[in-house]
C-alpha cells in the first residue's frame, strides 16, 4: 500500500486498524499493524523539541502520526507526599519548583490558600504586590512558551529579544525577593520585604522598554506567512472537546471559551482592576500564540494600573502566629522571639478543615486542595495542575498530523514538565 | 428586624439569601436533593463556602453524569479529583474526591465517597470526562483506587514496577531504616 499523504487515507488506515485492536502491551503503540508499514517513533523523552522530560511514541505512517503513546512522571518528585511532612511555610520551595517558568503565580497561590485556611486578611498593598508579581510572572511564562514556538518553526531572532526581556523581569524579582527562578515570594500573610526602590525603579524601566520590544515580535510573527503556514489550523481542538479534557487557562479561551479565574472568582483584588480577556475561535496554535500575545498586554495593563494606585500602608497582615517577625526583632523582643521559635519548630496549629484555593496560573487553573487536621503540616496536599490534566488531549490532537506538527503543537500547549510531574 | 444576637433559624435564612454563595449552594443542594434524592447524600457541609457532600461509590457516577446533563446549573466541568487515606476510619479508609465546577453558574460541587481498603473498587468516571483518565491513573499509582471500566489503568508518574502505593499513610516519606534520619522533633 502506498504512504497516504493525505489526512483523510491516514483517518481510514487508523479507523480499520483500531477495529481489529487485540490487547496489547499499554505501553506499546495502539495501532497494531500487520504487514509493518508503520514506523515506531520515540519522540523523547530527552528531545529538544520537548523542552521537558517526557517521551511520546509515536507511530508514523510516513510523515504523519497514525498514534502516540504518551509517558509521564520522568521528573515526579512526589510533591503531595513529601508536603505532608512540612510545615506550611516549607511548602513554598515545592511550589516553586512546579511551573518554574512562572514560579510567583505558584508561590502566592500557596499563600493564599493558606490565608484562606487560617482566616488571615492580607492588606490592600501586599495584595497590590502580589498582582504585579504575579502578572510579571504570567508574562514571563508566556515570553517563553511564545518564543520557543518561533524557534520550533525555525524563527530564532524573536526568541532571543524575548529572553532579553525575560532576563530584565528575573532581574525585578531578584530585586524583590533575592533569586530568580525559584523564587520563593512572599509569605504567608503577605509579602517578605517591601519593593525596594530599585526595584520599583527597574519596574517603571521596564514597562516602559518592554512595549517595543513586544511590538517588534508580534510585527515579525503575527502576519508572517511562514510562521502562519506551519501553525494555523494546526493542532486544534473544539471547545466542547477542550472543556471535556478539563483544559483551562490560555489553551481553553484560545478554543473559544472565556474562562479566567482571575474573573471568575477574583482573588487579591483582581476585581480592581480593568482588563480584557481574549479568546480565540478555533483552538489551533496559531490561536493559542495570538491569546498569549494578548493576554501580555493584558498583564501590562494591569501591573500598570496596580503600580499607579499601590496603596501606602504595610505590606504583611498582622498575623504574628504565622508571619515571621524580623529578625532584628528576634534578638531584641521577647515576643518575636518567642512567635520565631513557634513557627520555626511548627508549633502552631492551624485549624481542621479543607480549603480549595485556585489561581490563574501561567497555564490555566492551578488550585490547590488543602486538607488540614489541625497538625502543623497538611494531611493531604493536592495540587490541581493544569499541565497534567489538559497534556492528555496531546495524543487526540496530533493524531494524522505530521511530525513538525506535533512539535508545534506541543510547543503552543506549554507543557511544563515540572508541572506535569510535580 | 431581627434581633442579630439571636440564633434564629429565621436569622440563618435571611443570612443565606444576603450572601449570594451561599444561596447559589441553597440552590444546587435542592438540585441534588430534586435530582437523586435527599438519603444520597450524607455530611452536607460548606467549609470556606465550598459545597462538599459526601455519597456512595455505587451512586457516585449517576450522581455526576447526571450533572453533566442537567441544564439547570450545569455543572459539566471537572476540576479534578484526587484520592485520600483515612488509615484510622474503619471501612471508610480510603477515599475519592471529585470536584465540579459550573463554568456558566460558577457554582463548585466536591463529591465525596469513602470505601473500605479492602475493596478499592470504585467506577471510572472516563466515559463521562476524558479529563479523568490521567487523574484516575494517578489516584491507582498514589493509592492503589481501582477505577472500574478505564481503559488503561496503570502507573502513570512512579515506576511501571513499584509494588506499593506510596500515598498511603503507612509509608513513611523517608526510609525508615535509616538511623541518621530521625527526627523526634520534626514531623509527624
Amino acid at each position: 500500500m502506498a504512504v497516504n499523504d493525505t489526512l483523510e487515507g491516514t483517518r481510514k488506515i487508523v479507523e480499520e486498524a483500531e477495529e481489529q485492536r487485540p490487547n496489547l502491551h499499554p505501553l506499546a503503540p495502539t495501532v497494531n499493524d500487520f504487514n509493518q508499514e508503520l514506523t515506531t517513533l520515540n519522540l523523547g523523552p530527552t528531545h529538544p523539541a520537548t523542552h521537558g522530560i517526557f517521551q511520546n511514541i509515536l507511530q508514523m505512517d510516513g510523515e504523519r502520526i497514525v498514534s502516540g503513546v504518551p509517558t509521564i512522571g520522568y521528573i515526579h518528585r512526589a510533591f503531595e507526599k513529601i508536603a505532608e511532612r512540612r510545615p506550611f511555610y516549607q511548602i513554598t520551595p515545592l511550589t516553586d519548583r512546579m511551573n518554574y517558568c512562572s514560579s510567583p503565580i505558584n508561590n502566592m497561590g500557596w499563600h493564599m490558600t493558606v490565608e484562606k485556611l487560617l482566616g488571615v486578611t492580607v492588606p490592600k498593598r501586599a495584595q497590590y504586590m502580589r498582582v504585579i508579581l504575579m502578572e510579571l510572572a504570567r508574562i514571563t511564562d508566556h515570553l517563553i512558551c511564545n518564543g520557543i514556538l518561533g524557534v520550533d518553526t525555525g524563527a530564532f531572532t524573536g526568541f532571543l529579544y524575548l529572553m532579553d526581556e525575560r532576563e530584565k523581569v528575573y532581574e525585578i524579582y531578584e530585586e524583590v525577593s533575592g533569586a530568580r527562578l525559584t523564587t520563593n515570594m512572599g509569605r504567608v500573610g503577605g509579602m517578605e520585604r517591601d519593593f525596594t526602590p530599585v526595584a520599583i525603579q527597574k519596574l517603571r524601566a521596564w514597562l516602559k522598554s518592554f512595549p517595543a520590544v513586544m511590538r517588534e515580535f508580534e510585527k515579525m510573527f503575527n502576519r508572517n506567512r511562514i510562521f502562519m503556514d506551519r501553525v494555523v489550523d494546526v493542532g486544534g481542538i473544539s471547545a466542547e472537546r477542550a472543556l471535556n479534557y478539563g483544559f483551562t487557562g490560555p489553551n481553553l479561551r484560545a478554543a473559544g471559551v472565556d474562562y479566567d479565574v482571575r474573573v471568575m472568582n477574583p482573588y487579591s483584588s483582581y476585581q480592581d482592576f480593568d482588563f480584557e480577556i481574549p479568546v480565540g475561535t478555533k483552538g489551533d496554535t496559531y490561536d493559542r500564540f495570538m491569546v498569549r500575545n494578548e493576554e501580555i498586554w493584558q498583564s501590562l495593563r494591569i501591573i500598570e494600573q496596580a503600580l499607579e494606585n499601590l496603596p501606602e500602608g504595610p505590606y504583611h497582615a498582622d498575623a504574628p502566629h504565622f508571619y515571621l517577625p524580623p529578625k532584628q526583632a528576634v534578638y531584641q523582643n521577647m515576643e518575636a522571639l518567642i512567635y520565631h521559635f513557634k513557627i520555626i519548630m511548627g508549633e502552631i496549629d492551624a485549624p481542621v478543615g479543607e480549603v480549595y484555593h485556585s489561581v490563574e496560573g501561567g497555564n490555566g487553573e492551578l488550585g490547590f486542595y488543602l486538607v488540614s487536621d489541625g497538625g502543623r503540616t497538611p494531611y493531604r496536599l493536592h495540587f490541581r495542575r493544569p499541565c497534567f490534566i489538559y497534556y492528555q488531549a496531546y495524543t487526540e490532537m496530533v493524531v494524522g498530523q505530521t511530525l513538525s506538527d506535533a512539535i508545534v503543537t506541543l510547543s503552543s500547549m506549554n507543557v511544563i514538565a515540572g508541572e506535569l510531574d510535580a | 428586624m431581627a434581633d442579630p444576637t439571636v440564633e434564629s433559624p429565621d436569622a440563618q435564612e435571611t443570612a443565606a439569601e444576603l450572601d449570594p454563595a451561599a444561596q447559589k449552594n441553597k440552590q444546587l443542594l435542592d438540585l441534588l436533593y430534586r435530582l437523586f434524592g435527599q438519603d444520597a447524600f450524607t455530611d452536607v457541609e460548606e467549609p470556606y463556602g465550598f459545597l462538599t457532600v459526601t455519597t456512595t461509590r455505587e451512586r457516585i457516577h449517576g450522581i455526576v453524569a447526571g450533572l453533566q446533563q442537567d441544564q439547570e446549573l450545569q455543572l459539566n466541568f471537572l476540576t479534578t479529583m484526587c484520592g485520600m487515606h483515612f488509615p484510622d476510619r474503619k471501612d471508610q479508609e480510603l477515599g475519592m474526591v471529585y470536584m465540579l465546577h459550573s463554568l456558566v453558574h460558577n457554582i463548585r460541587l466536591r463529591l465525596k465517597i469513602f470505601f473500605p481498603i479492602g475493596d478499592p473498587h470504585v467506577p471510572t468516571l472516563t466515559d463521562l470526562y476524558s479529563a479523568a483518565n490521567w487523574m484516575e491513573r494517578e489516584a491507582f499509582d498514589f493509592y492503589g483506587i481501582i477505577a472500574v471500566g478505564h481503559p488503561n489503568l496503570i502507573r502513570i508518574l512512579n515506576v511501571e514496577d513499584m509494588d506499593y502505593h506510596p500515598m498511603r499513610k503507612q509509608y513513611a516519606l523517608e526510609d525508615g531504616t535509616r538511623e541518621d534520619k530521625t527526627d523526634l522533633f520534626f514531623g509527624r
